[in-house]
């Protein structure tokens, strides 16, 4: 168990070893996006904004003017919530190499509330031209993803987590921006997630299993570009697909993953998220457990899912 | 001396070659806007001809001085002088808000040669200008970042945001300037939302204020001058203008904010301009 701020942390220490453009921003909350842990190796090259992420998002962009890689970081809320149109128009519009890496992403935050909580940010991200959105599923994952974001030149938004979270990749496990990786094989039944929710989705697997029903598991760590040849191999190759992931239901990985589905191959789909609601202060698993972002409640959509195939054509005309 | 009073008469014939400009290039483009182009058009012409160090053939050459058009709804006037200055052939100023055009309704960086930062969305250039300050420090360049604010656009509160971090990070390198031209969209500013006392509130984050007469080349060049040399803390000119100036029927005149002159109106203003 780790949580993916804390290996934000170690990767920026790590890039900014071995690249001296890297940068790092952020607004009054460096203990808590781990970015401290770059300040005090390179005191020279973090700038700490005060409570102010709009100003941060605009000095973030002309640095990276300036070829320098800057890495802004603050809540996942105040990133891209209150700083929008700082976003949209500073960064996106003229593709300045930004990487906009946030904490705190989700509910799992826990205590702080609804305030702190983000739902909505995967959906914001995702609609602006130009926006790489990325959600790691885990520690490892999260350090290969930082570091491939700086060989990248353009805008990313990486949303991390608070919460200690199960490790569900390893150092081998591939990982390239825009290209999910299936992580289980099944046959019956593709469970599409990212963040917290892959390793809650292979639990569901697992559940699944002693039912008799094969379940695939897919790692969507980019959210855009969303890998859609991926999407439609898995569509063919299983009769349902079921989304989950830590975020409202409008807008995000499932929102994403049914665009592809409804213009390509249509398929039975469900999804597992926050169904357009705040949430309320609380612990991480109580909140999960409380607005259904379980195994169980993947397991159960699942169930229904496939039970609401049984005779139905659709499953002839996909093999 | 007589040098100088050469320079400012050159360049006061300059403004009015971009004021020209700017009123063919709104007629042209059928939208646009007038009123801020034209109380802007003395510094930014000072700035171009005779401050900024920059290379139009080079537009990336890392020295340079750096000038952001915050105000970004007075692009045609960066526009006029950018022509002017080399950058891109005067004749193509006729293309403005046009589709397929390099010259947007706002200024787009990936778009048009020396345009610096897509800007539009008023209160974000003195971030930019921070950025670029500060990794100019880093990198121990000489060149001084200048970003253009309008007077209404100073109530967004991000640029206060920008000028605190301005101070606290010692960006000498950084002049701001504001064009002091009291209008806004909806009328006066101290009608809309009062920005006074001016002087004592960018005193109070830390900046050198110098007021000049926006229009008078002399003290703008002196302003320039002295904030160039200013060590250890911002620096922001507060240019006091008229709104429209260089064409009568447009000075001071809230209604020419966000107007173009249709064919009879470019006409009377050019004819003033000469
Ligand atoms: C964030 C934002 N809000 C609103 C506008 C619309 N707008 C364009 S110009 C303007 C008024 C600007 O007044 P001022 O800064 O005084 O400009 P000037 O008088 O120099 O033209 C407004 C509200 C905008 N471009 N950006
Ligand atoms: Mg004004």
């Amino acid at each position: 168990m780790k949580s993916t701020r804390d290996a934000y942390g170690e990767a920026l220490v790590e890039l900014g070893k071995s690249n001296k453009n890297v940068v790092v921003l952020d607004a009054d909350v460096s203990k808590a996006t781990r970015t401290k842990k770059f300040a005090e190796q390179f005191p020279g090259r973090f700038f700490n904004c005060g409570c102010a992420e709009q100003n941060m998002m605009g000095v973030a962009a002309g640095l990276s003017l300036t070829g320098k890689i800057p890495f802004a970081s603050t809540f996942a809320v105040f990133a891209t919530c209150r700083a929008l149109d700082q976003v949209r128009n500073t960064i996106a519009y003229p593709r300045l190499n930004v990487k906009i890496v946030a904490t705190h992403g989700g509910i799992t935050v826990g205590a702080d509330g609804p305030s702190h909580q983000s739902l909505e940010d995967m959906a914001i991200m995702r609609a602006i031209p130009n926006m790489i959105v990325i959600v790691p599923a885990d520690a490892i994952e999260t350090k290969k993803a930082v570091k491939e974001s700086v060989k990248y030149e353009g805008p990313i938004y990486i949303r991390l987590g608070r919460a200690e979270v199960p490790i569900v990749t390893n150092k081998d496990s591939p990982f390239a921006i825009g290209e999910a990786n299936v992580i289980q094989e099944g046959d019956d039944i593709t469970i599409i997630a990212c963040g917290i929710m892959v390793a809650v989705s292979l639990e569901a697997a697992q559940l699944l299993e002693k039912e008799g029903i094969k379940a695939k598991v897919v790692n969507m760590h980019t959210i855009k570009p969303i890998d859609e040849d991926l999407i439609i191999k898995v569509a063919r190759e299983t009769k349902a697909i079921v989304v989950a992931e830590e975020h409202n239901i409008i807008g995000g990985l499932g929102s994403a993953v049914a665009e592809i589905l409804c213009n390509k191959i249509p398929t039975p789909f469900e999804q597992v998220g926050m169904r357009d609601t705040f949430a309320e202060s609380g612990k991480p698993e109580e909140l999960l457990a409380k607005h259904g972002l379980t195994a169980n409640t993947i397991v159960d959509v699942a169930r229904k899912v496939l039970k609401s195939l049984k005779g139905c054509l659709i499953i002839e005309k996909k093999s | 001396m007589v040098n100088r009073a050469k320079i400012i008469k050159d360049l006061q014939k300059k403004a009015r070659i971009i004021r020209r400009d700017i009123i063919q290039m709104l007629y042209e483009a059928g939208s646009g806007h007038c009123g801020g182009c034209l109380s802007s058009t003395d510094i930014v012409t000072a700035l171009y001809f005779h401050h900024l160090c920059y290379k139009p053939d080079n537009p990336d050459w890392p020295e340079r001085d750096r000038f952001i058009l915050s105000k970004g709804h007075c692009v045609p006037l960066l526009y006029a002088v950018l022509a002017e200055g080399g950058y891109f052939p005067k004749g193509e100023l006729k293309t403005l808000r046009k589709i397929g055009s390099h010259l947007q309704g706002h200024p787009d960086m990936r778009k048009t040669k020396g345009v610096e930062a897509s800007t539009g969305s008023l209160g974000q250039g003195l971030s930019i200008a921070c950025g670029i300050a500060l990794g100019g420090k880093m990198d121990k360049k000489s060149y001084t970042v200048y970003a253009l604010l309008g007077d209404g656009e100073i109530q967004e509160g991000q640029v206060w945001e920008a000028a605190m971090f301005a101070n606290h990070y010692h960006l000498d390198n950084i002049v701001a300037i504001i064009d002091r031209n009291r209008l806004q969209v909806d009328g006066p500013t101290n009608k809309i939302m009062t920005i006074e006392p001016l002087v004592d509130k960018w005193k109070a984050f830390g900046w050198k204020v110098i007021t000049i007469d926006g229009h008078d080349m002399s003290q703008i060049l002196d302003a320039l001058e002295k904030a160039k040399e200013t060590k250890d803390r911002p620096t922001v000119v507060i240019a006091n203008t008229i709104k429209g100036k260089g064409v009568s029927f447009m000075e001071n005149q809230v209604n020419w904010h966000g107007k173009a002159p249709n064919k009879e109106e470019a006409e009377k203003a050019l004819s003033e301009l000469t």
